[in-house]
Parts: structure tokens; C-alpha cells; sequence
């Protein structure tokens, strides 16, 4: 049977193009892979091969025609031992199956039935635009925000610092699986640089405790590698600045390919390490990527404060089969805190915790920017102002519904974090405020963040850079109009 | 056009298009012949008709053809053994074919439709198989020379025999993870074997003006990786060097590197006019050193094959073709509802 030759698109946007030249005559023969003409588009001039082996039996666009429109049949080739003038004939009537799917794909059905209602105005498109269904809801939170209440009443509590509470969480789950192991640079011999893997060594041996050379962009994507396999990898940067190296298999490796391969290639990785500034270490060792991470899809973030929220958080984010970014603090690894003393402490990934209870005024931070959070919520009391003080814990998926039932009671609303301002945390924050708790809002919602420069190295600049517990404080009492 | 040719320089001389065949050919039965033969021609048949459906807009966005290179991905699968890992760059439609995935899984994903091996969310660079132990399809050039490192690590740890092939075009082979990935498989004696497919450019740029180290095969020397030369577009050289390779590695001596000299007579991507090269260039690899030809003329010279029985495998070669080209056509797009599908997966209580 006849087939017909169409104008082929050669580029995703192009919609027409000249016709430049036939290389083959009518009559002649041709074969799969051979040049059959050049096409011009206002990019490049591309050649069109045959596909089909038969005659070239008639030519219905001829040469130096302009603006072709993509997908016109531009000649008819008769098939081995086919009547050549009766294909000729067929005068670009003659569609192959091929052919039949030439026209723009049908879109999707989308039914408006599927999107659920939204409390905020959505803005009104077009009727025949397409529209995305709702997002699902990720948190799920059918019980009130714990206070403390993760735990049972009775838990024997021991005081730990935040490093022992890693490193414990590391072992516990590396005892339970056998697949879970961690590579890092000086995470073996060295016992780790800031000692969060100290003793896995000995415990655990060489296969499950790897040095890696210093070599970010490398390790992590064996990390990445050895996951889509089954493996449980923890992958601990030195601090997360390293992490820079590595990010693209973080987000481009790591985060997508769920989404990428229909489901079928999960990516069980914790990506740990210190996050933030520590102490007078520079521009290059001081960022807050808590952000960043926070805005990719496939990624989940996790950034504690206290020691026992860095166990039971550690511990779920290595069983969690996505990628896990666990943000730690330099300055954290050092403190105490009372960790419960029970068999198995994993705590939900998702959900934010009311650290102090209050009426006036709520106050969200995570990880260090809770001790400003804390000091502020402290002095404020002793001037009449009672702050409820939320620790996230988790940046993504964000516990959004804790914050906004806390704004519905105090009406403010104030944001600490050592990142950036711009796109930061608390702009995300403010902005979902602005969405689901409108209505309640007595204030703007007001963010105490690290100053918009990179981080300086003179003590009194670096002070001045990152927030502290005044400008908290100033921050609580403007809400407040007081 | 050869900046090289223009200075005079040696390196110009090297770059030369011109194909030597190995010597020592080994030969393959007419069984492998034959096997051979039709999974090339498979290849062959369905990224013509991936060009065509690009052509007339069923495929969008970026479609890289492997015209010309079936010769390594056959070769290398038909030395290796169930169960061993591949994992490519984007030219990759000839690996998942090679790797067994099914030829309408594929194509219906080039269209992005639902039935397509990623439900149509992944698309041409972007498709994967747990069953056929193919993991991409990855999109950014380099990136999967450090993760078929780690599926290789996976091995290592797990002990199950396994080895890694991991495939990079001349142009990835410049990425500096590359070189981090060489690092650590040499130092811990991982199972993979890095398949650098010298196709002699690298998207426009021609391997002479961008590599300062033209032989890919000494790429690992100063790790102390062995590598070799391949005539790429001999099918039988391809498996023989592929077996030496996966050998060394799946024997715990560590990494191997096969240079594959080859070919591709598409440009990088369907946009591509390919102006940065002759048409006589072109010509010349097509007419003398064709992979499937070879076979061809094989079959029928050496091993007394009727021409009959190889128009039947081309038929049907061309039949699985146009069932994949004609089910992803009219497969339906995905649902609107599976934007929100396969972000997370649910964590286990």
C-alpha cells in the first residue's frame, strides 16, 4: 500500500518550514535510510530519510516551497511490487496507520469533579484551559499537635546529647538491617569529624562504615546507585556546604526518579550532616540549605533541635523508603537533653511539636533557631506575653495544620530561622498563613531570619548577621502592637 | 571544518574518520548470527520509527537516536548473564530493547502515554525496569557513571556475583564524576564494567577538539583500571572484549573499561542538523562498517542463510514495530490524576 511522506517537525516548536530540495526524483527507488530531501527551518536546514523501501512515486510539494505546515503530506512512496502511477494517483489520499495519530494527541480528561474544594479563592481560568487536580493532602493530622506527649507518660528519661542521640540512632537501625550502612568522609577510622560515628566503626566493621575519599559529587551518587538497589544508605557530608558537590544526584538522582520510572525505582537514602553556621568558619561554611531542599518534590526534610526528636527522627528517616535530608547543627551536637529511655524511639516524619504552650503570640523555628525561639518566649513571659513556640521539625512535608490552629488562637504570627530571607522558611510559612489563616490574622507575619548577606568571619559582623533573642523578642511585641 | 586538520596537529590525524576493523576477528556461530541480527535490526527498526513518530509530533521534547551503535549495547548484553545491572545516559532506547523490555512499553512512553514502562512521566530519557535490572535512562551527562558505581557497591555488598555495566557517551567521559566514580570502584574492587561509547562527538563537538587524551581505554590508568580498544561496530568483537571485561570484574578484580568505537549516522537529536561533520563521513561508515550489514552479509556468505529467512525477520522485526508504534499512538494519555502519583512512597508503619 502507498505511503505518504509528511512534512516531519525536526525541532519540538517547529510548525513549519521550507521545502528546500528533493534529493530523489519521481520514479526513483529508495530505502530505509536513504536522504529523500532537505528541509529549512529558521534554525538549520535537516535532511528527511525514508523510512519505507518502495518508489518515490510522486512528489506533491515541490522544491523551494515555503511554510510547510508540519505534517502535510509532501510525497507518496508505492510499496515493493505496488502499481507506481496508481499510487501516484492516490494524490496524498493514501494514510497510513501511522499517520492517524498526526494530529494533536487528545488532552486528558480533566473533570473538574476531581479537585477539591479550597478554602482560598482560586483565581478563574480560562473554561477550556486545563487544570491540574488537587494536590493530596500529605498531612494528615487527626489529633491535636503532641506537647510532649510522643512519649509514655512513665518513659524513664536520660540526659544525651544530641551527638550520642545520632550516633545511637545509627547503630539501632544498623543492629535491625543489614542493608542499612554509612559512607562519609572520616566516618570510619576517624570516628567521624564531628564523632557522630564513633564506634559504628568497631561495632559494625568495614563493609558498613566507608570511608570515602573526598569526593561529594562521587559518593553521593554510589549512595544513590546502591539505594535503586535495595540498600539503605546514610550518607553523611561533613557539613552540608559539601553537599553542594552532590546536589544534583540529591535532587536530580535521588528526588525525581520515583516520579520519573512510574514508581517502580525507590530511593531509600538518608543524606545527613551538619547544616547552618557553626562558629566563625566564613561565608563558604555557614549556609542554611534548609530552604532549598524545602522546595523539591520527592525530597523529604528533616531539621530537629532536640536530642530526642534527633533520635526518633534519624531512626524513621533511615526506614523511610524516600530520600531524607537530615539537616543537623554544629552548634547542637553539644547539647543535652532529656531523651526517653524505651526500646524502639521513632517518631513521625511530618509533624511539628508544640514546645511551649502559649496564648499571645505563635512562634515557629526548627533546629538551632529554636534556642532563639525559646529565649525569646522566656523573656516575653516575664513582660506579660505568653508564646506558644512550634519546633517543625520537619520542613518537608511541612506540618502547616499545627501552625495554622495555633495562629487561630494567638492571631500572630512570628518566624525564626538562620537561613536567608528570601524564599526561605518563613516566607513559606507567611505565605501559607496568608492562605489558611486569613481570617484570623491580627498582624502580618513577621520572620526573623540570617541578614541577606553571606556570612562574614569578624566576630562582630557574624553576631550581626545571624538573628538573635532581641530581635525575637521585637519581633513577638510588633505583632503584638506592643 | 577539522580545526585539527587546519593546525596540522597529530591529534588530528588520530581523529580521522576512518574505521579499523580489529584484527583476530572472532567468529560466532550462525545461531549468534542470528541472534545478533535480529536484535540490532530491532533497534534499528524501531528508532527509525521513533524518528518518524518525532516527525510527526506524537513524540516530544528530546529524542536521541542510537542509528548506528546497535552493535555495542547487543554485543555487551550477549556476554553478560541474568540478573547483571545496565544503566546508560539518554541515548537509551537500544539498551532497554537489548535488555529485553518490551519494545511497546517504550515507544508508548516516547508518545508519554499511560502505558509506557514510566506511565508516561519519565519519556525518552527516562524510562526503567526492576524486572529487566535496567536503571536508566538518566538525563544529566555523567550522572550514571557515579550511580551504576553504586549499583555496582550494591553488589559488592551483597555479594550476589553481579556486575555493573555502565554506559557513557566520549562527552560524559570528560565529567568530573566520572573520575571520582574510577577512584572509588578501583580503590574497593567494585563489579562494574564502564562502556565508554565513542561515537566521535560529543553533541556537536568532535572528540579531537574536546578531549585531551583521545585513547578512552587509557582513561583509568592512573587508577589502575584496564581498559581496551573495541572495534564497535563488530558484534562479535563487542561480545569477545565485553567477556574479558565482565570476567576481570565479576572475578572481584574491580572495574574494566571498553572503549567502544563506534558510530552514530543520526545527529545528537532529532534537531540536529549534524552540519558539524561530512555527509561523505557519514556515507563511508554507513556503506563499509554498517553493524547489522555485516551480519547480513554474513549470514548469507558464511553460514548459507536463505535471504527468504531473513526477510522473515525482518518482517517480523517490522511487525513488533508497528504493533509498539500503533499501541502507543492510541493508548490514552495518563489520568489527570496520576500528576499526584509516585512522589513518596508510604512509609511503612
Amino acid at each position: 500500500m502507498a505511503t505518504d511522506i509528511l512534512m516531519p517537525a525536526l525541532s519540538p516548536t517547529m510548525e513549519e518550514g521550507k521545502l528546500a530540495k528533493w534529493l530523489k526524483k519521481e520514479g526513483d527507488s529508495v530505502k530505509s535510510g536513504d536522504v529523500l530531501a532537505e528541509i529549512e527551518t529558521d534554525k538549520a536546514t535537516m535532511e528527511v530519510e525514508a523510512i519505507d523501501e518502495g518508489v518515490l512515486a510522486k512528489i506533491l510539494v515541490p522544491d523551494g516551497t515555503e511554510n510547510v505546515a508540519v505534517n502535510t503530506p509532501i510525497a507518496i512512496i508505492a510499496a515493493e511490487g505496488e502499481d507506481v502511477a496508481a499510487a501516484a494517483a492516490s494524490g496524498g489520499q493514501s494514510k497510513p496507520a501511522a499517520t492517524e495519530g498526526g494530529a494533536p494527541a487528545p488532552t486528558p480528561d480533566m473533570q473538574a469533579e476531581g479537585m477539591a474544594d479550597k478554602s482560598a479563592p482560586t483565581a478563574k481560568t480560562g473554561d477550556d484551559a486545563p487544570r491540574a487536580p488537587a494536590a493530596p493532602a500529605i498531612i494528615k493530622n487527626t489529633a491535636a499537635a503532641p506537647v510532649m506527649d510522643e512519649f509514655p507518660p512513665d518513659s524513664p528519661l536520660e540526659t544525651q546529647s544530641v551527638r550520642e542521640a545520632l550516633r545511637d540512632a545509627m547503630a539501632e537501625e544498623m543492629r535491625r538491617d543489614d542493608k542499612v550502612f554509612v559512607m562519609g568522609e572520616e566516618v570510619a577510622e576517624y570516628q567521624g569529624a564531628y564523632k557522630i560515628t564513633q564506634g559504628l566503626l568497631q561495632e559494625f566493621g568495614a563493609r558498613r562504615v566507608v570511608d570515602t575519599p573526598i569526593t561529594e559529587h562521587g559518593f553521593a551518587g554510589i549512595g544513590v546507585g546502591a539505594a535503586f538497589m535495595g540498600l539503605k544508605p546514610i550518607v553523611e557530608f561533613m557539613t552540608f556546604n559539601f553537599a553542594m558537590q552532590a546536589i544534583d544526584h540529591i535532587i536530580n538522582s535521588a528526588a525525581k526518579t520515583l516520579y520519573m520510572s512510574g514508581g517502580q525505582l525507590g530511593c531509600p537514602i538518608v543524606f545527613r550532616g551538619p547544616n547552618g553556621a557553626a562558629a566563625r568558619v566564613g561565608a563558604q561554611h555557614s549556609h542554611d540549605y534548609a530552604a532549598w531542599y524545602s522546595n523539591v518534590p520527592g525530597l523529604k526534610v528533616i531539621a530537629p533541635y532536640t536530642a530526642a526528636d534527633a533520635k526518633g527522627l534519624l531512626k524513621a528517616a533511615i526506614r523511610d523508603p524516600n530520600p531524607v535530608i537530615f539537616l543537623e547543627n554544629e552548634i547542637l551536637y553539644g547539647q543535652s537533653f532529656p531523651v526517653p529511655k524505651i526500646d524502639d524511639l521513632v517518631l513521625p516524619i511530618g509533624k511539628a511539636r508544640i514546645h511551649r504552650p502559649g496564648t499571645d503570640v505563635t512562634i515557629v523555628s526548627f533546629s538551632i533557631g529554636m534556642t532563639y525561639a525559646l529565649k525569646a518566649a522566656q523573656a516575653l513571659a516575664e513582660q506579660g506575653i505568653e508564646a506558644e513556640v512550634i519546633d517543625l521539625r520537619t520542613i518537608r512535608p511541612m506540618d502547616s495544620e499545627t501552625i495554622v490552629e495555633s495562629v487561630k488562637k494567638t492571631g500572630r504570627c512570628v518566624t525564626v530561622e538562620e537561613g536567608f530571607p528570601q524564599s526561605g522558611v518563613g516566607a513559606e510559612i507567611a505565605a501559607r498563613l496568608m492562605v489558611d489563616a486569613f481570617d484570623y490574622l491580627d498582624a502580618p507575619v513577621l520572620r526573623v531570619t540570617g541578614k541577606d548577606v553571606p556570612m562574614p568571619y569578624a566576630a562582630n559582623l557574624e553576631k550581626l548577621a545571624l538573628p538573635n533573642v532581641a530581635e525575637v523578642i521585637e519581633a513577638a511585641k510588633a505583632v503584638c502592637y506592643k | 571544518m577539522d580545526a585539527g586538520n587546519e593546525a596540522g596537529k597529530p591529534a588530528a590525524s588520530a581523529d580521522a574518520p576512518q574505521h579499523r576493523p580489529a584484527p583476530n576477528i572472532p567468529q560466532f556461530t550462525k545461531d549468534e548470527d542470528l541472534h545478533a541480527y535480529r536484535e540490532m535490526l530491532l533497534i534499528r527498526r524501531f528508532e527509525e520509527k521513533a524518528g518518524q513518530l518525532y516527525g510527526m509530533g506524537l513524540i516530544g521534547g528530546f529524542c536521541h537516536l542510537y542509528i548506528g551503535q546497535e552493535a555495542v549495547v547487543v554485543g555487551m548484553q550477549m556476554a553478560g548473564e541474568d540478573g547483571d545491572q545496565n544503566i546508560t545516559g539518554y541515548r537509551d532506547h537500544g539498551h532497554m530493547l537489548a535488555c529485553g523490555m518490551e519494545a511497546k512499553g517504550v515507544m508508548a512512553e516516547l508518545t508519554g502515554r499511560r502505558g509506557g514502562y514510566s506511565r508516561g512521566k519519565g519519556g525518552s530519557m527516562h524510562m526503567f525496569s526492576r524486572e529487566k535490572q535496567f536503571f536508566g535512562g538518566h538525563g544529566i551527562v555523567g550522572a550514571q557513571v557515579s550511580l551504576g558505581t553504586g549499583l555496582a557497591f550494591a553488589d559488592a555488598y551483597l555479594q550476589n556475583g553481579k556486575v555493573s555495566f555502565t554506559y557513557m557517551g566520549d562527552g560524559a567521559a570528560n565529567q568530573g564524576q566520572v573520575y571520582e566514580s574510577f577512584n572509588m570502584a578501583a580503590l574497593w574492587k567494585l563489579p562494574v564494567v564502564y562502556v565508554i561509547e565513542n561515537n566521535r562527538y560529543a553533541m556537536g563537538t568532535s572528540v579531537a577538539r574536546a578531549s585531551a587524551q583521545t585513547d578512552f581505554s587509557k582513561r583509568g590508568l592512573s587508577f589502575g583500571i584496564p581498559g581496551e580498544q573495541v572495534d564497535g561496530m563488530d558484534v562479535r568483537t563487542v561480545r569477545e572484549a565485553a567477556s574479558r571485561a565482565i570476567n576481570h570484574a565479576r572475578s572481584g578484580q574491580g572495574p574494566y573499561i571498553l572503549e567502544m568505537q563506534t558510530y552514530r549516522y543520526r545527529g545528537h537529536s532529532m534537531s540536529d542538523p549534524a552540519k558539524y561533520r561530512s555527509k561523505d563521513e557519514v556515507s563511508k561508515m554507513r556503506d563499509e562498517h554498517d553493524p547489522i550489514e555485516m551480519v547480513r552479509k554474513r549470514l548469507i556468505e558464511a553460514h548459507g542463510v536463505p535471504e527468504a529467512d531473513l526477510k522473515g525477520i525482518d518482517a517480523k522485526v517490522r511487525e513488533i514495530v508497528n504493533e509498539s508504534a500503533d499501541f502507543a499512538t492510541h493508548d490514552p494519555e495518563p489520568d489527570a490524576s496520576e500528576l499526584w502519583t509516585d512522589i513518596l512512597l508510604e512509609a511503612r508503619a
